[in-house]
């Protein structure tokens, strides 16, 4: 299978010395002068700087021996992932034409349908979707956004003239996580190397949390200029609680818990020490299912019973809005370059990655046939669990999975196995190259934006394609190279 | 602000200076130890130690005897002993981890430093080499805790509720350890009498060495002072002997004093204040009150109608207090 490495510019040398694309060379050559002891050094360093910072995620159920949750680092990699301006354009308004698309098509299917009707989507994909809440029918939202915030997985992988391509391979429009990494692993890597920012021009990060902000105030049902914004999170024990934080603390808002959230009157308060207070816009890090007991699941203490009857009055927003997981979901995604076509008359600027619907007879006895060069994903599976990658697995888990697919075609899709890019990364033998993804996140308010780049991952073992931080993957810095 | 994170950054405080109390008087136990003294003594000073935190009967059920060694353990890194060094800084931890955006950086990162080295300095039996280097550790962690909030917080209700933590917990604990050294020392001598005897306090206070132990009683009271860093102030306010009725004085009354239940109050209040726009709040007028009878109380008076039920009143007004504070502000129960 071909390779693709981002740095090196032939796959099969991938060694200090050895060909580097032109976007690397400063890089390259700056690495060639740094001792190992100095890089081993730094490592130390960063990794005691996290550390003490905690910047950690919470590992759900593992106690320690004094009793409190187990917190671990996430890997952090020195090595850059740099992506040259014009690149990074071009994702850009690729990014930009699909999170429209995405934003048009929620809000038609809790509206007119009209890409039913066009029969583009069957009908039974969309109301059949767990993820569908027939709570949000006709509920009509500011700017008509629902996704405000959406992290869209993007992979690289070589085409037949072995040149890298970049592919969706994701979208996530429910509680998108990682951006606190993004932005940490800058700063970290500002700390560690200021040098490197003066020889390269690399597009600052660091505004992230303004323009979340003003994503954010720009969703208020409420006319008055300063509407009240909190982040809900799930509380401590939360596994990207340090995010939650994070955000609330850069942004100067209140980081609230369900417990601090009452509904009065179809209004939404918060106990405050001065008494109650009405909050505007909820940026909330809960799934759905938690967030009203009333209307949701009942016996869930994390979110604010009423709250869906003050968010159907219009007197509070939820970014993201109830019900986006209808155009996340796997079984979902294989029409969204039809989407875009549909609703903004466009070509799609960035392919999906060609995709099996193993519900169709034809696709099903094509995946069954190839199961061993093929991925195979549960369309309601996340963070890299319920997956089959052909060619890593065993024989007998190939047989597992045949069963299990073939008791429900419709549950599953299939994706010919992306060779991703790799990335020279720091392991225990040295430096050597290792599969990355890149996670942008897309901000959606009175226009859609974003800060350039996003959070790559990179999965830590040698051949694996799973970048999962719940999987041991680890991130780097992400660089776009300004022009 | 959110009153549950003022419940959090409260608590945070909290914890963080009983911390450090308990540093305080295990490593005043610890010092004492190792003076020549009957091993009676020695025992009976490590069960007030127990009985100050009202943990005799819990340790008891654990360990049995009272032995130097297992007070200390159960005292410092038993971490199912709720007042354990361990379990505060991990409670002060925990509570800083739930509402650490709402702490500056430096404030945060002084309390997870302090809650991953304890744990290196356990493990590692760098505790157990020198236990008043340790002690000696944690009371300059929460020193450094105190300056970097007084330092780098903006100065709003999450500095207001963090002082109040610290002031309303200090006032408890300095209570507590008078009232237990008093105990010890006099023999209940300043004991709550049915019928108390202001002729009886007088006599007392006045001839201090009349029990025969005057050498006992000098470690004993500078132990007491050097416990709540006062020896120094002791000899700079009074300029004389050691007396009980003095350092009894010095640790309820004297509002100079950074460690007394006065200046203790004092904070609690001007920190209420701070908090609150209701003048008729039902919890700053309970402050005041408890304020106003350590402002214009005399030693005098106090030993006369007993220390020990002046301290056991003083201290069921605090709880009541905490209570208040707690049900004003931090957990109100509306909507």
């Amino acid at each position: 299978m071909q390779q693709f490495d981002e740095m090196y510019s032939q796959a099969s040398a991938t060694q200090p010395g050895s060909p580097v694309r032109a976007h690397y060379q400063a890089y390259a050559e700056w690495l060639a002068g740094q001792s190992d002891n100095s890089m081993l050094a730094r490592r130390e360093e960063a990794e005691m700087i996290f550390r003490r910072v905690g910047i950690t995620f919470a590992v759900y159920g593992d106690k320690d021996e004094s009793g409190s949750g187990t917190e671990r680092l996430i890997p952090f990699d020195l090595i850059p992932r740099i992506i040259p301006a014009h690149e990074w354009q071009s994702m850009e308004r690729g990014l930009v034409q699909r999170v429209t698309a995405l934003n048009r098509f929620i809000h038609d299917v809790y509206h007119d349908q009209e890409i039913i009707k066009a029969g583009i989507i069957p009908a039974d994909q969309i109301l059949n979707n767990a993820q569908f809440r027939p709570e949000m029918m006709g509920v009509d939202v500011p700017h008509q956004i629902y996704s405000h915030i959406s992290g869209i997985d993007i992979v690289r992988a070589p085409n037949a003239q072995g040149e890298g391509e970049y592919y969706v391979l994701e979208d996530n429009l429910r509680v998108p996580s990682g951006v606190s990494y993004m932005l940490e692993d800058r700063k970290m890597m500002m700390r560690l190397f200021p040098e490197l920012f003066s020889r390269h021009r690399v597009a600052p990060v660091a505004h992230y949390p303004d323009l979340l902000l003003e994503t954010l105030r720009a969703s208020s049902p409420a006319s008055s200029a300063e509407p009240t914004v909190v982040v809900l999170t799930p509380g401590m024990y939360n596994s990207a609680y340090f995010e939650h934080a994070f955000l609330a603390q850069q942004m100067g808002v209140e980081l609230v818990e369900g417990q601090d959230l009452f509904v009065k009157d179809q209004f939404v308060y918060m106990r405050t020490t001065r008494g109650p207070k009405r909050v505007d816009v909820i940026y909330r890090r809960v799934d759905d299912d938690f967030l009203d007991p009333k209307v949701f699941r009942p016996t869930s203490t994390l979110g604010c019973a009423g709250l869906m009857e003050a968010y159907r009055a219009g007197n509070v927003a939820i970014c993201n809005a109830v019900g986006t997981g209808v155009a996340d979901d796997k079984s979902i995604y294989p029409y969204v370059p039809k989407m875009i076509e549909f609703y903004l008359g466009e070509k799609p600027i960035l392919n999906n990655v060609p995709t099996f619907m193993c519900r169709k007879p034809d696709d099903l006895a094509y995946t069954l046939a190839n199961l061993k060069d093929l991925v195979v994903k549960e369309v309601h599976g996340a963070g890299g669990y319920g997956m089959l990658v052909g060619p890593a697995a065993t024989k007998a888990e190939i047989e597992d999975f045949r069963a299990a697919l073939m008791a429900n075609p419709s549950g599953y899709i299939a994706q010919p196995t992306l060779s991703l890019s790799s990335c020279p990364t720091y392991v225990e033998s040295g430096v050597a190259p290792r599969h990355i993804d890149l996670r942008p996140f897309v901000l959606s308010g009175r226009t859609v934006q974003m800060v350039p780049g996003g959070l790559t991952r990179v999965a830590l073992k040698e051949g694996s394609l799973v970048v999962n931080s719940s999987q041991g993957g680890g991130t780097k810095d992400t660089w776009i190279l300004q022009a | 602000m959110l009153s549950r994170t003022a419940d959090h950054l409260f608590w945070m405080s909290r914890y963080t200076e009983r911390a450090e109390n308990t540093a305080r008087m295990l490593n005043v136990s610890y010092e004492t130890s190792l003076l020549p003294q009957s091993s009676a003594t020695v025992q009976s000073g490590w069960e007030g130690l127990l009985s100050i935190s009202e943990l005799l009967p819990a340790y008891t059920q654990l360990h049995g005897e009272v032995t130097p060694r297992h007070v200390m353990h159960f005292m410092v890194i038993d971490p199912n002993n709720p007042s354990s060094i361990i379990s505060c800084l991990r409670a002060a931890r925990e509570n800083a981890r739930a509402v650490r955006g709402a702490l500056t950086t430096e404030v945060w990162e002084t309390q997870n430093q302090t809650w991953l080295e304890v744990n290196r300095m356990i493990r590692s039996g760098e505790f157990d080499a020198d236990p008043g280097k340790f002690f000696e550790w944690v009371k300059f962690r929460s020193h450094l805790s105190r300056g970097v909030t007084v330092g780098t917080m903006l100065m709003d209700e999450s500095l207001h509720f963090m002082r109040l933590g610290t002031f309303l917990e200090r006032a408890d604990n300095t209570a507590r350890l008078v009232d237990v050294k008093f105990h010890a020392g006099q023999n209940d001598r300043f004991g709550a009498l049915p019928v108390a005897s202001p002729f009886q306090a007088q006599v007392m206070t006045s001839d201090v060495s009349l029990d025969g132990s005057q050498e006992f009683d000098f470690y004993h009271w500078s132990a007491i002072l050097r416990s709540v860093s006062g020896f120094e102030i002791y000899r700079k306010v009074y300029r004389d002997v050691i007396r009980p009725d003095r350092v009894a004085e010095l640790l309820i009354l004297r509002p100079d004093m950074p460690r007394s239940l006065h200046a203790s109050l004092n904070e609690v209040v001007n920190n209420l204040e701070a908090v609150t726009d209701n003048r008729q709040s039902e919890t700053l007028r309970h402050a005041g009150k408890l304020r106003a009878d350590l402002a214009y109380g005399r030693i005098d008076e106090i030993l006369a109608t007993g220390l020990h039920a002046y301290l056991t009143q003083f201290l069921e007004r605090v709880n009541v207090l905490g209570g208040r504070i707690s049900r004003e502000f931090l957990m109100p129960q509306v909507g």
